[in-house]
């Protein structure tokens, strides 16, 4: 799959194929609260997307306009070609929300039944469990089963009508890890049958391990957009820590700090890049003890991705 | 109106009358599972007026009358109008409420579930488990109550009691359109209990304060059970026409109340 930098405006190959859902300077308010700025996103056919940001950034809302379930302030949301709202749309897109309470006295089997109902040429429901992973649960009421367990039957439902297109709104909040990498098999099965899907995830490895782009969303905006490996680049970095004796903000003047934190009775400071910063530090503090480096995590690099673009405020 | 007019047939989908109708029965069929397997809604709405019954009509009073009517034939009438109450009350206003506001109705609405098959389902399963109820009540009044009546009379109480359920759907949804998750029940138990007991399902209604009979004849209970007593010879004497009019008028309120509920939610903002 190509990765498209929507940003950079260039013409690339993939702009031939068609786009299949699209935000055009969406403005989404609730009351005072602007869930969403100004926001273009594009989804072409075929493609895996993830919109990647933390709690509260706008991605379930931006789920919700492509699903016809909200109305933009501003701005114009299209999906397969016309209005969400669209009932024919319907037909061809499955979605998995995140969902406070399903009938629990249903069983898996019933629910994947009065589901693929609503669809003209549902998916077999055989298939559908398997592709879920469910084949040993279809007898059991949804009230029974564990957390991942229920994700999977809300994915079963997202995909039982053989939708061309996917909106996957959080789809392994809440899971443990194994759990969590169950289900990314199941939707890489999917991808594997040339779907398009859009996802959402605070989880940047998530984003890395089932995506072919990555559009990162903060505050209500869009704030990068690239190829996981290009997100991650922008991200990348080294976190040292150590006892010195240093005050803050000479740590802060070393060139290629990024930012430094006090942490009990040791700093740590980030950096791309982790050599200079240590000749520095070594050079300036002959005290220095406890020192440690190691590779930011992929969850504070993006942590770090986001905090940088609110505070420079430059979209 | 013309707006919502057009909301609602933008909503339609080309499909064929058998699937459609195949959706409109899985839909029914799968909220009536539903209900049945949920003890909490089993117990409270098809236990409570078959216990009043068995009490009050068959081990306390079976030897007593009402006018001319015996309590076993005339407790029928009201503890059913009770019974169709709370199962087309609970059945659709706490469900709604709860579907409403924990995210399950909007995982529906982003399906090409036809609308409407998802509240023809609440009204059906109202519908049968007003039924149950009443057959209930008649096999135990029948066995046990000595209660004779012809064929017909049981079939038009029936008939009466399970129409009944649909103007106490239609207040259902209107609540669950107005109710949270948490505060339907609570709010259904305010509501209709009261209610009940001001129409006289409980204590039969010439034994309440004069008051209480008058708050009554506002009250679509008071009509439902009046409608249905008719049938065992003991209601009062309005003309069953003005209490067929009064039922229909409500249910048109609430249904007015609901489509306002159903339309902001519509255009409604998720937090």
């Amino acid at each position: 799959m190509i990765a498209t930098l929507e940003k950079t405006g260039s013409v690339q190959p993939a702009s031939a194929v068609p786009i299949v859902a699209s935000l055009e300077g969406v403005n989404k308010n609730y009351g005072e609260v602007r869930a969403l700025k100004g926001v273009n996103f594009r989804v072409r056919a075929g493609e895996v997307v993830a919109l990647l940001g933390p709690n509260g950034a706008g991605k379930t809302t931006a789920v919700k306009l492509l699903l016809g379930l909200l109305q933009p302030n501003a701005g114009k949301v299209r999906v397969l070609g016309g209005d969400p709202t669209n009932p024919e749309n319907r037909m061809r897109t499955g979605a998995m929300l995140q969902v406070g309470r399903v009938p629990e006295t249903l069983r898996v089997r019933e629910h994947i039944d009065l589901f693929s109902s609503y669809y003209q040429n549902p998916m077999p429901a055989a298939a559908v469990l398997s592709a879920a992973g469910l084949e040993n649960l279809s007898e059991r009421k949804f009230g029974d089963l564990s957390g991942g367990q229920r994700q999977r039957v809300l994915f079963a439902l997202a995909i039982c009508g053989n939708p061309d297109l996917l909106f996957l709104d959080e789809p392994t909040v809440g899971l443990d890890v194994e759990a969590r990498r169950m289900l990314w098999d199941q939707i890489r099965q999917l991808v594997g049958r040339g779907k398009t899907v859009l996802l959402t995830t605070h989880y940047l490895q998530e984003a890395d391990a089932l995506a072919d782009r990555v559009a990162v969303i903060n505050k209500g905006e869009i704030i990068a957009e690239g190829s996981p490996a290009e997100i991650k680049a922008q991200t990348a970095g080294k976190r040292i820590r150590c006892v010195t004796s240093l005050p803050m903000d000479v740590l802060r003047g070393i060139p290629g700090v990024t930012e430094v934190k006090e942490d009990r009775e040791a700093f740590e400071l980030h950096t791309p890049q982790a050599e200079p910063v240590l000749r520095e530090l070594l050079a300036r503090d002959a005290s220095l003890s406890g020192l440690e480096v190691s590779a930011a995590g992929l969850e504070e690099a993006f942590l770090a991705l986001t905090q940088d673009s609110s505070k420079n405020g430059n979209h | 109106m013309s707006t919502a007019t057009m909301a609602l047939s933008s909503t339609q989908i080309q499909r064929s009358p058998a699937h459609t109708a195949t959706i409109y029965l899985k839909e029914a069929k799968y909220e009536f599972l539903k209900y049945l397997r949920l003890r909490m809604y089993t117990v409270s709405v098809l236990s409570f007026p078959i216990m009043f019954y068995v009490l009050f009509g068959l081990v306390l009073n079976s030897n007593q009358s009402i006018g001319a009517t015996r309590v076993a034939a005339y407790l029928i009438p009201t503890y059913g109008t009770f019974g169709v109450i709370a199962a087309s009350l609970f059945g659709t206003a706490a469900g709604l409420a709860s579907d409403r506001g924990l995210g399950w109705l909007e995982v529906k609405r982003a399906s090409p579930m036809p609308p409407f098959a998802y509240f023809a389902a609440k009204i059906a399963t109202s519908l049968v488990f007003s039924t149950i109820i009443v057959l209930a009540l008649f096999t135990l009044g029948i066995a046990f109550g000595g209660v004779r009546m012809p064929v017909a009379s049981f079939a038009r109480l029936l008939g009466i009691l399970a129409a009944g359920s649909l103007p106490f759907s239609a207040m259902g949804l209107a609540l669950g359109y107005f109710t949270g998750p948490n505060s339907a029940p609570p709010t259904i138990n305010l509501i209709y209990l009261p209610m009940s007991f001001c129409s006289g399902l409980w204590i039969p209604i010439m034994f309440l304060p004069k008051v209480v009979q008058k708050i009554a004849l506002v009250l679509p209970p008071y009509h439902l059970s009046q409608l249905a007593l008719g049938v065992v010879g003991a209601g009062t004497h309005e003309s069953a026409i003005a209490h067929w009019e009064a039922l229909a008028a409500f249910t048109m309120i609430c249904l007015g109340i609901a489509r306002i509920g159903f339309q902001r939610d519509q255009e409604k903002m998720y937090g």
